[in-house]
């Protein structure tokens, strides 16, 4: 198990309870008692801890070495996955994945990023930050799904996309700033979810939806805690102000109108009951789809577009007679 | 009464006669560092005389070079506002003042309607002067506003980005402009209304990633800063030295990316040019005529 800085309290008791577990193998004291008790207050310690976590907390869950990613999530909800490769340009852009799918009986196209679950891995899904050919990828599977009248659904998990030289030259920004147009006016319904890091450009590339949710655990916004430390404190040392400063969790986003809806975690984050957190996901998707797929495609672009158009707080002031 | 009564309170000054371009009587050109003076840079388009560096200019300036003569502000109500209570070393609020005092502008935008050799055209421009030229909810709304009245009027558009990218006081909902700009561009092009994307030094970041890089033609001005990543971040990344001319509007030019790349001077005839050719309606009575 990986223990955060924030669940010490944990480890620690976990650390007594496998020594009592130890104890009790010798089998001459009876601790049974011991040991319910210490897994109750393991599981109240636990509660203790999730019911407040900060900004930073929740970026660094949503960092979590053992936390499930896209394919995970794929694999769990949907039967008959098939993935498809490539931009038809340039590459296969590992970073992003995605495919065709059956969600209980409905065919549905499924694009998300994905980092890997080692080292070995992580190197080669570049940590989940994509070149613009993912993002060429994922516009292609969303056209072919706008072509067979399939929905899309997107799972967005990154540090941001790649800000190096080939990126550049290929056009990542181009790549993005297509995906966000064409993303806005795809006939088919689209719903989207920040499974775990929503950084910027790189996140908001695969993230324009009729429906847009956020697990419990997770943040999106227009840069990193330690990027924003490092350009407005000048110094690394402030990200956990800068989390703060941001506004980045679910919940603020929430309350800025800025996202639909929160997906709830387990108590201990999507890692520590994945199944369970891929349930929540599907349900959650589900309804959204349902509620969305009713629209006629024209109403449901026109929805979408007044959705995003509303998004921004500012002032009207009265006008300089001069002027 | 008194012989110096103010009769009329505040600053009188309209926007418009307000200019970003270097003040005082001399200019030393940042890349060939030759001396010009300042009537000679205005007269040369605000290029260097010498070695021709457009000299980064503002939004006032770009709509003196555009429009014949007269031209009307629009949108110019807007104001940001501090809706996350940002603090960095400075409250936002603050720096917003800063800006207000040190250039004169309401935000890092600016949008005139006006003519260009007789053709009407929405010019919304980007000053690098306020923040950087950071997109916040201003910058979203009025190029949302401009794209709702170019619409309802049947005028082509001209976005001139300059700019360091989202505005990260303004957080999330900067963001968001990029999906609010980009998906209010569909609606433009619905309508099939032209889009000009003039992308001058520098344009970086989350302008780059939305609006700039969705015009009809993409276009810039000679050795501009484009990109999405900054040269820094870029460097820290690679390890590496970047090569020569990386990132600059010719490096995109090359790369396919930008439409072509216009000098100063000959900017308003070929928005001109461009104008007369999209309007064929207008093209076609005249030749009927």
């Amino acid at each position: 198990m990986v223990f955060l800085e924030f669940e010490k309290p944990l480890e620690k008791l976990y650390e007594q309870l496998e020594k009592i577990k130890q104890v009790e193998e010798e089998g001459i004291v009876d601790v049974s008692d011991t040991i319910k008790e210490l897994e109750n207050k393991i599981k109240n310690t636990r509660k203790e801890i999730y019911a407040s976590l900060t900004g930073w907390q929740r970026v660094q869950l949503s960092r979590h070495p053992e936390r499930p990613y896209t394919l995970y999530y794929i694999n769990q909800m949907c039967r008959k996955f098939v993935e498809l490769h490539g931009d038809r340009y340039f590459k296969d852009d590992t970073a992003i994945v995605g495919g065709l799918a059956n969600l209980d009986g409905q065919s549905v196209v499924i694009i998300g990023h994905q980092k890997g679950v080692n080292t070995k891995m992580r190197q080669f899904r570049n940590f989940g930050m994509a070149n613009p050919e993912g993002y060429r990828k994922a516009l292609r599977l969303m056209k072919l799904a706008e072509r067979f009248d399939f929905p899309v659904i997107t799972l967005i998990d990154t540090p941001g996309a790649f800000p190096g030289l080939e990126a550049e030259e290929r056009g990542q920004a181009e790549a993005i700033a297509r995906n966000l147009f064409e993303m806005a006016q795809l006939k088919v319904p689209i719903v989207c979810v920040i499974i775990g890091e929503g950084a910027s450009g790189g996140a908001i590339g695969i993230g324009l939806g009729d429906r847009v949710y956020m697990l419990e655990n997770t943040w999106y916004s227009v840069i990193s805690p330690e990027s924003c430390s490092s350009i407005l404190w000048h110094s690394w040392d402030y990200k956990e102000r800068a989390a703060d400063a941001l506004k980045l969790t679910a919940e603020d986003m929430f309350n800025a109108g800025l996202i639909d809806g929160i997906i709830k975690e387990p108590t201990g984050g999507a890692h520590a009951i994945p199944d369970e957190m891929a349930k929540l996901l599907k349900r959650q998707i589900k309804k959204a789809l349902a509620e969305v797929q009713e629209m006629p495609p024209d109403e449901r672009i026109d929805a979408r577009i007044n959705k995003y158009a509303a998004m921004g707080v500012y002032e009207r002031i009265t006008p300089n007679p001069v002027e | 009464m008194g012989w110096f009564k103010r009769l009329k309170d505040g600053i009188q000054t309209a926007t418009r006669n307000k200019k970003e371009a270097p003040e005082g009587l001399w200019y030393k050109c940042k890349e060939c560092k030759e001396t010009s003076t300042m009537k000679e840079l205005k007269e040369n388009f605000y290029k260097c005389p010498f070695c021709n560096h457009h000299v980064r200019i503002g939004s006032q300036d770009y709509f003196g070079l555009l429009f014949d003569g007269n031209f009307e502000e629009l949108f110019g109500d807007l104001v940001s506002t501090d809706a996350l209570e940002f603090v960095d070393l400075k409250p936002y609020p603050q720096r917003l003042e800063e800006a207000y005092r040190k250039t004169g502008l309401k935000d890092a935008i600016s949008v005139a309607k006006g003519k260009v050799n007789k053709r009407p055209l929405v010019v919304a421009a980007m000053d690098f002067s306020f923040i950087g030229g950071s997109m916040g909810s201003v910058v979203g709304e009025k190029i949302s506003l401009s794209i709702d009245h170019c619409v309802e009027e049947g005028i082509p558009l001209l976005i001139i980005s300059k700019s360091g990218g989202a505005r990260m006081m303004e957080a999330s909902f900067s963001l968001m402009q990029m999906a609010k700009t980009a998906a209010k561009l569909t609606r433009l092009a619905r309508a099939r209304i032209p889009y000009f994307s003039l992308l001058t030094d520098p344009t970086t970041g989350g302008v780059t990633a939305s609006y700039a890089m969705l015009g009809d033609i993409n276009f810039s001005e000679p050795g501009a800063l484009i990109g999405f990543a900054g040269p820094r971040v870029i460097k820290e990344t690679i390890k590496k030295d970047l090569p020569e001319g990386f990132q600059t509007a010719e490096f995109l030019l090359e790369h396919g990316f930008l439409d072509f790349i216009v000098d100063r001077k000959d900017l308003k005839d070929r928005m001109s040019d461009l104008l007369a050719i999209f309007d064929s309606k207008s093209a076609a009575a005249s030749a009927g005529s």
